[in-house]
């Protein structure tokens, strides 16, 4: 908090007027009508509204398909998040080391993060394709039947390599960074002290990189929840037969295609909901982790 | 509890040199300490002992067995470090059985010896708090702890005092030299300061540029510094170094100042006029009445019990002299000796003492 | 010595060890990009026979001309430069309204106090939980009402609020001493003044940072452009090679393998040559 300020009311005010005038048009003012639709129906052709109660959320969870769809959510993240996570540690672990080039190896992981997840999607269809794909054609020739667009768990599968494919560099960069504010010489202690590298990782390295660690864990559920849905809408458009949908996916197709906005609303809300608790959860950390 | 044998031991990062061929032997219960000034090769030949660094050649043995290609968890040595470099996330109590419970010891054994312990260093109300929650102090005496607990055969200390406020310094570097004493651990203690220096070691290694000055205990040092890098590093404020030239058939020397002096322990070798130079530490100028040498003084700092003086000799030389109490009459110039019985002989060239034949 | 070279011998192949593992990820991360970029210089037959080459052709210079001027002919029909320019105006309108409108409102923050200043602060704070994946309806609703469909305004407007950079900036002033804001008072200076001639060039890294970050942020959205943009007039390049791979048997896959290496180029290359700038800056924010 600062002791020296300036003076004036109408001043400040003017310069907080574009942020506030743009969260409020486009963040608040949507979003209040997301909670606000999420109570209401239309009749089929949109001209009669009428006040539902939870109805609209009542029928979202007795739907199998949406069930469903949660549980595809759940798959894709945690084994998005597990998968980037666990690549990205290893391959910091590697580049923290004292090795010849590790500036090259830094830049040749860092770049992926700039490639859009929709563009990450395309360059993974010609990795798995079952006819172009450089993987799709060698499986297919070893005899597997390989094709993402008619099976299922193998659609689940593309979709997940090629989300972590692009999340790892991410987390490359915040690991690193996380490693190498570990001092050298509390390391030299534990080794010292007669801990082999493999002990000095699981009982100083990793127990030291824990915020790192769960800063990361939540933003990696975020990214697989929101910033996949381009990945997703390129590779597969949530099929086949609905095998890759994830919420985010079908809040837009309800809401895109089949026009039902009651349920669609219904939908954003429980997102809402998912991405208060994650932030929520987050905070109470960051208050937790002060603490060394 | 060991001996430890360093075999030329050499170092080079790329194609800097930091260790020329270093040689040293401690005894069994020895504490040796290893003083320069930064960037001399001490901490190098430290953490080549611990096995942090491995030599580019020579050998490391500890109680006659070669550790020189053993990873530091297979020497059996501890270390206390400049940052003491504890356990951010584990207790004082875990962070002195981690060595312990890695040896598997049993957990009653961990809890006997990090309590006696902890009871040596005066820690035992601080076995449950973290790091961060103790002082520069309490962290120093943990790191020592968990050295302490570990028993090894070898304690290296980097530089441990360094981090503390004066007054800590000097009551824990008294502390060091008790526990050491009496837990008989032959232990290497690595500083840059001459006073931990002086009042820790058995003896001392005093390192210059790589290469290891001299080798003895400190009052030899003191007394008989084998070179003009030794005599000038050991002692406050430095020893004075005045250029001479052989005379008298190396009986007696002639000093740039003017007066021609003999030796008095002998003649040196060399013919007439070999360059030289004669090194007396400030205590040991003499005021003189009438016959001395003129001192130009040009700053006079009195420190109550004695003062020291700067000034120029007749040659344009600079002496500093470190005379008792607060001398009248210190303004303009005072007349002093310098008694030969007190110099110490360099050669001028290679800078090494030259002894009496 | 025998055993110092043993030592030394270990560690050696530690060493190479890790130099495996590192580069087989490298490779790993590269490997798509590769096969694209090698396929993007085979005509189109090469690519649909499934050969999936490893190593350059000849159609380099055709592919590329084609997809810039003309894209993909048989599925969407629209020049790869003009997705290629609205993303840029997209990025850079998003990347410098973001960084323009959260400087100020952290400055309004830090070194004023006004009513509802706490207040203001935590309606910006909130958004950070209002992604535009869950309001995605309602906020399309409100853009088309304001006609603001198939417009740059519409594209970008609506993202140019930013939470985290006005956090950022906040967390920055912060730390400036209060000493400067009261010398710059002694000299006469007011708020405009020290804004301008103080805290802006003290800002220039963490702008140049932020920079990096919400370029690549702006140029790789997906589903809003989807949304507010129906016209390819401004449609953008993440949109149009989607749309250009349409159904499969008409896609001209060396048309959208060039596309795939034009649109990641400028997001790419401006994270690699602010590097150093991009990790700090990213390292900052999350803090």
């Amino acid at each position: 908090m600062k002791r020296v300020i300036f003076r004036g009311q109408a001043l400040p005010l003017l310069l907080l007027a574009p942020q506030l005038a743009v969260t409020f048009v486009f963040f608040f003012w949507p979003a209040g009508q997301a909670i606000w639709f999420s109570f209401l129906r239309q009749d089929a052709f949109g001209i009669r509204t009428q006040f539902v109660g939870f109805e609209n959320f009542a029928e979202l969870f007795a739907d199998p398909l949406y069930i469903a769809t949660i549980w595809n959510t759940v798959v894709f993240s945690v084994s998005v998040t597990a998968l980037s996570m666990g690549v990205a540690l290893l391959l910091a672990v590697l580049a923290d080391r004292q090795i010849r080039g590790a500036q090259a190896y830094r830049t040749l992981l860092i770049w992926p993060y700039a490639v859009a997840p929709a563009l990450a999607a395309v360059l993974w269809i010609f990795m798995f394709h079952p006819t172009i794909g450089l993987f799709g054609r060698m499986l297919n020739a070893a005899g597997v039947a390989w094709d993402y667009r008619l099976n299922g768990g193998q659609a689940m599968l593309v979709v997940i390599l090629a989300s972590a494919w692009k999340q790892v560099s991410y987390n490359f960069i915040f690991f690193l960074a996380g490693l190498q504010s570990i001092p050298r010489s509390v390391l030299e202690a534990a080794s010292i002290d007669g801990a082999r590298p493999a002990r000095r990782f699981w009982t100083i390295v990793f127990p030291l990189l824990s915020p790192t660690t769960f800063f990361l864990l939540v933003v990696n559920l975020t990214y697989a929840f929101f910033d996949t849905f381009g990945i997703i809408d390129a590779l597969t458009r949530g099929g086949p037969a609905k095998a890759t949908e994830t919420l985010i996916y079908r809040a837009y197709i309800d809401g895109r295609v089949n026009l039902d906005l009651g349920s669609s609303s219904a939908q954003s809300v429980v997102l809402m909901l998912a991405v208060i608790a994650l932030t929520a959860i987050q905070f109470r950390f960051i208050e937790r982790r002060v603490h060394y | 509890m060991a001996r430890l044998r360093i075999e030329n031991v050499r170092k080079s990062f790329g194609a800097t040199q930091v260790l020329h061929g270093i040689d040293l032997s401690v005894e069994d219960g020895e504490m040796i300490v290893i003083v320069g000034a930064s960037g001399c090769g001490k901490s190098t030949l430290l953490r080549i002992v611990a096995g942090l660094e491995a030599p580019t050649s020579g050998a490391v043995l500890i109680d006659g067995r070669d550790v020189t290609a053993l990873e530091p968890p297979d020497r059996d040595v501890a270390m206390v470090f400049q940052n003491y470099a504890l356990y951010p996330h584990m207790s004082v109590f875990e962070n002195m059985a981690y060595g312990l419970r890695i040896r598997r010891l049993p957990k009653e054994e961990i809890r006997r010896r990090v309590g006696e312990t902890a009871e040596l260093l005066g820690i035992s109300s601080l076995l449950d708090r973290r790091p961060r929650q103790l002082s520069g102090g309490q962290r120093q005496r943990v790191a020592m702890g968990r050295a302490i607990v570990r028993e090894p055969k070898l304690f290296l200390f980097d530089e441990p005092l360094s981090n503390l406020d004066a007054k800590l310094r000097v009551q824990m570097r008294a502390e060091i030299r008790r526990l050491q004493k009496r837990l008989g651990v032959t232990s290497l203690f690595v500083t840059h300061d001459q006073t931990e220096a002086m009042t820790l070691g058995d003896r001392l290694v005093v390192m210059h540029q790589g290469h290891a000055a001299q080798v003895a205990t400190p009052m030899e040092v003191w007394s008989r510094p084998a070179d003009t890098y030794v005599g000038g590093f050991i002692g406050s404020p430095a020893m004075n170094l005045l250029e001479a030239r052989l005379a008298e058939g190396g009986a007696a020397a002639a000093l740039k100042a003017g007066p021609v002096l003999r030796f008095a322990d002998g003649p040196r070798p060399g013919p007439a006029g070999r360059p030289i130079l004669i090194g007396i530490r400030p205590e040991h100028v003499r005021r003189d009445g009438m016959a001395g040498l003129e001192l130009a003084l040009d700053l006079a700092e009195p420190l109550g019990s004695e003062t020291v003086l700067h000034g120029r000799l007749p040659g344009g030389e600079a002496l500093t002299a470190k005379l008792a109490g607060f001398p009248q009459g210190t303004s303009g110039s005072i007349r002093i000796a310098l008694p030969p019985e007190e110099w110490h002989v360099f050669d001028a060239e290679t800078g090494r003492r030259l002894d009496p034949l | 010595m025998a055993t110092a070279l043993a030592a030394s011998r270990r560690r050696r192949r530690a060493t190479a060890i890790t130099h495996a593992i590192l580069i087989l990820g490298v490779i790993l991360f590269a490997l798509p990009l590769w096969i694209v970029l090698m396929g993007s210089t085979h005509d189109a037959a090469t690519i649909g026979r499934g050969e999936v080459p490893l190593l350059p052709g000849a159609h380099a210079v055709e592919n590329y001309a084609a997809a810039w001027t003309e894209g993909a002919a048989r599925t969407t029909g629209v020049p790869v430069a003009l997705m290629m320019w609205n993303s840029f105006v997209m990025a850079v309108l998003i990347a410098v309204g973001k960084i323009a409108i959260s400087l100020l409102s952290a400055y309004a923050v830090v070194f004023f106090r006004f009513p509802f200043r706490m207040a203001a602060f935590w309606a910006i704070f909130i958004t950070l939980m209002l992604p535009v994946e869950v309001r995605i309806f309602p906020t399309f609703k409100v853009v088309s009402d304001l006609g603001m469909v198939d417009t740059y305004a519409g594209l970008i407007v609506p993202l140019v609020a930013s939470a985290t950079a006005t956090l950022l900036f906040r967390q920055f002033f912060l730390t400036i001493p209060d000493e400067f804001v009261e010398a710059a008072k002694i000299d006469g200076a007011g708020p405009l003044r020290f804004f301008w001639d103080v805290v802006l060039p003290l800002s220039r890294t963490n702008m140049a940072a932020l920079f990096v970050i919400l370029f690549v942020y702006g140029w790789n959205q997906y589903l809003w452009p989807l949304l507010v943009t129906t016209s390819t007039e401004v449609e953008t390049v993440v949109i149009g090679i989607v749309k250009m791979i349409g159904s499969e048997s008409n896609t001209d896959w060396n048309i959208v393998m060039a596309t795939a290496v034009l649109a990641l180029l400028p997001p790419v290359a401006v994270v690699l040559l602010m590097q150093r700038w991009f990790v700090k800056g990213l390292t900052d924010t999350e803090k």
